[in-house]
């Protein structure tokens, strides 16, 4: 039997003890007058019966599933004769596909050497085995954990306890994945980066003002020697940001205040899902406005006033960026402001105080790391942004201060540099490594210098 | 009127108050005052006088609308929107209610003090300061420290904090944040102190130092007070107003109220036969 078709069948199993277990506990608990006579509730039994048929079965299946390939793979490799034993990873790479390929009736038997196909027939064999053998034992621990279980139901046994103290580590290892995820892909970007500074210096990418990532593709092809200075990229990013957070928080933040402050209630149950509907704007179609309406009425108007702009502007782009950007501030500042407890606000309008002069003075405070938390998640929504830029900004990496010019961001740049055919060990691929490490790093610091600030200048109230 | 046992069948005839509701010269003059939640009457055609520089309790079982009568008088009930209020409600013979009105000044002169203690998170000079400098009472300043000083001396509370005004208003205990609350209030210098159950969220010790903080400040102020307690309000007011399902059933000075109640629903209460 396949994993897919095992899955359910342990599932079945499962309810099935939960079923049994159930039954025994009311079976046991009725000559004792009633299920308050048992240490915990039928329910309990049955479901620490379930979790004992299925979770011991599902993590053999799980280990069989991860290791089985990898153990037939080295048997079958170990089993080719030696002329055919190949000498490097790429060979013996080809060789295994060959052989499997073989296996699955792909490939003509007559187009290869006998060694290959003997070791495909052995690939099948021990295939098949595994799967019989795997199919049986998940089988057979599945039904002894659930029968255990079943015969531990008894009055005196508190499967309350065991029960609560599984469904901890259930919570645990779901807590887990994300942080385990989260390292795992700092380790695979910090690789790739450490390879690209073996060829290119960190200095040079580090305060290289000159981008232009084209490498020779061969040893006589001319000109591209390839510049990896970062700083036309970390500026294209950082100006693009900036003006989408200038349009983003005044106009995120005083938007809150009206709705948590001023609004009525009807008007405010109008307008929030609206504002928040913003956020479910796919980017691509903020792209198409930007670059197709605001990118040429920036241009026009630029020329109205005699100023030169280029068709792409990363003042387009921030714009429409910032607009993007306005749900994540309005609407978690919302929320904290209308956290603060009511009678702050009461006491600061009792002593005279105007509804703006609260607001400053009082449910601004107590809101702060609210606030910041939401500019946060902006800002980092900003510095990410792609799709935005790549339509509306441009891929020139210019070095510039003026928003008028294009310009282009580290994002764009990795999407560039890893779209379309691209081999994975020259400097122009691993190039795009080491900017997404640089933002790695660049969006962390300023998380952390945020949280600072927040925890210095927060009035927490209880 | 029937004379009944109990409180339950004792018809109240609205508007109809027992005692002396009015005075001579008033500071608050109320009359046939109504206040709907929605389409719920809340308080039922009350009338009543608030002398000058006198404490006057408000005692009535929960929900009787003292409460709610109470922030009338300072408009706290605008911010209420289902919340409306009918008849007429002079301060020194202005109209409260008048739309004209700037509830800023309003509430520079009634100024409150809550149920629960609820200082700013800040710090306790800011606290005492944030009135002054909203109202722009200080110059300079050492004005505004001569103000903080002089608020905190009030309420008691100098002693204990001179030597730590820049902590957190918020680490004090329940006690010293309510009688800073109190500084807090009478720092912007109102002719009129309205306060919530002051007490209800202190302990003993911590209530008996507000009580004698009550019969100082009722020298310099006028001062309604609502309260749960019989006793507290036997001990610090000059009169007490009995309410009842909204309505204001019996006003007297107090000796009178809890001696030789007038009105059977107020003798019920105040023996604590309900309530």
């Amino acid at each position: 039997m396949q994993t897919a078709d095992l899955l359910p069948l342990v599932l079945v199993l499962a309810a099935v003890a939960y079923g049994f277990a159930y039954m025994r506990s009311r079976a046991v608990a009725a000559p004792l007058g009633g299920i308050r006579n048992l240490k915990a509730l039928p329910a309990y039994y049955a479901a620490r019966a379930a979790l004992w048929c299925a979770i011991p079965a599902l993590i053999i299946l799980g280990a069989w599933a991860a290791f089985e390939g990898k153990v037939i793979q080295n048997v079958v490799m170990a089993s080719l004769p030696a002329e055919l034993t190949p000498q490097s990873a790429g060979h013996a790479s080809l060789t295994l596909s060959q052989i499997s390929n073989l296996a699955a009736g792909k490939l003509n038997p007559a187009m290869v050497p006998d060694g290959i196909s003997n070791a495909a027939v052995l690939l099948q064999e021990l295939r098949e085995q595994s799967s019989r053998f795997k199919s049986l034992l998940v089988i057979l621990i599945a039904v002894l954990g659930g029968t255990f279980a079943w015969t531990r139901v008894a009055p005196t046994i508190n499967a309350r306890k065991s029960v609560e103290l599984t469904l901890q580590r259930l919570f645990f290892v779901c807590a887990a994945v994300a942080i385990l995820t989260t390292i795992g892909i700092v380790f695979s970007v910090i690789f790739e980066t450490v390879r690209f500074f073996g060829k290119v210096p960190m200095s040079e990418f580090l305060f290289g003002t000159n981008w232009s990532p084209q490498t020779a593709l061969r040893a006589d092809q001319v000109g591209s020697e390839g510049a990896f200075g970062v700083i036309p990229l970390f500026t294209g990013t950082l100006m693009i940001s900036a003006i989408a957070m200038l349009i983003a928080v005044p106009v995120g933040l005083l938007s809150a205040v009206y709705l948590s402050e001023y609004a009525s209630p009807r008007m405010r149950s109008v307008v929030k899902p609206l504002l928040e509907m913003l956020a479910g704007v796919p980017t691509v179609v903020y792209g198409f406005f930007a670059a197709l309406t605001v990118a040429p009425f920036i241009r026009d108007l630029a020329l109205m006033v005699g100023l030169e702009a280029s068709s792409q502007s990363a003042l387009a782009a921030g714009l429409v960026m910032g607009i993007m950007i306005i749900p994540f501030v309005s609407s978690l500042s919302d929320d904290v402001i209308n956290a603060v407890p009511r009678s702050l606000r009461d006491g600061s309008l009792a002593l005279g105080a105007t509804q703006s002069e609260t607001m400053k003075n009082v449910i601004f405070p107590a809101a702060l790391p609210g606030i910041m938390g939401g500019i946060l998640l902006a800002a980092s929504r900003a510095i990410g942004e792609t799709m935005i830029v790549v339509m509306a900004a441009g891929l020139a990496a210019n070095l510039t201060a003026n928003p008028l010019d294009s310009v282009t961001t580290v994002t764009v740049q990795i999407v560039t540099l890893l779209t379309g055919d691209q081999e994975f060990d020259s400097a122009k691929t691993l190039a795009a490594f080491a900017l997404g490490m640089m933002l790695f790093i660049v969006t962390l610091l300023l998380n952390v210098i945020a949280l600072k600030v927040v925890r210095k200048y927060r009035e927490q109230y209880d | 009127m029937s004379i009944s046992m109990s409180p339950a069948e004792t018809t109240i005839e609205e508007g109809k108050t027992v005692g002396i509701p009015f005075s001579d010269d008033p500071k608050f003059h109320l009359r046939n005052v109504e206040v709907f939640y929605g389409e719920s009457p809340a308080i039922k055609n009350i009338s009543l006088d608030i002398a000058r520089n006198e404490v006057i309790a408000f005692i009535g079982p929960s929900g009787c609308g003292k409460s709610t009568f109470l922030r009338c008088l300072n408009r706290m009930n605008d911010s209420i929107e289902s919340c409306q209020i009918k008849g007429s409600l002079l301060l020194d013979g202005q109209d409260i209610y008048d739309p004209k009105r700037d509830v800023v000044e309003l509430r520079a002169r009634v100024g409150m003090v809550f149920q629960k203690p609820n200082p700013f998170p800040k710090s306790i000079y800011d606290n005492v300061a944030y009135g002054p400098r909203i109202h722009g009472l200080a110059n300079r300043k050492s004005d505004l420290d001569d103000i903080v000083e002089n608020s905190l001396r009030k309420a008691g509370l100098w002693n204990e904090v001179k030597d730590r005004l820049d902590a957190m208003a918020t680490g004090m205990s329940g006690g010293q944040q309510q009688r800073l609350c109190i500084a807090r209030a009478i720092a912007v210098s109102p002719e009129v102190v309205l306060m919530d159950e002051p007490c209800s969220a202190l302990d003993p010790i911590a209530t008996a130092r507000i009580e004698e903080l009550i019969a100082e400040l009722s020298e310099s102020y006028t001062i309604v007070i609502v309260t749960h307690s019989m006793q507290q309000a036997a001990r610090v007011s000059n009169r007490t107003a009995y309410f009842h399902l909204g309505h204001l059933v019996e006003v007297n000075d107090t000796s009178k109220v809890f001696t030789m109640p007038e009105h059977e629903l107020t003798e019920s209460y105040i023996t604590g036969r309900f309530g």
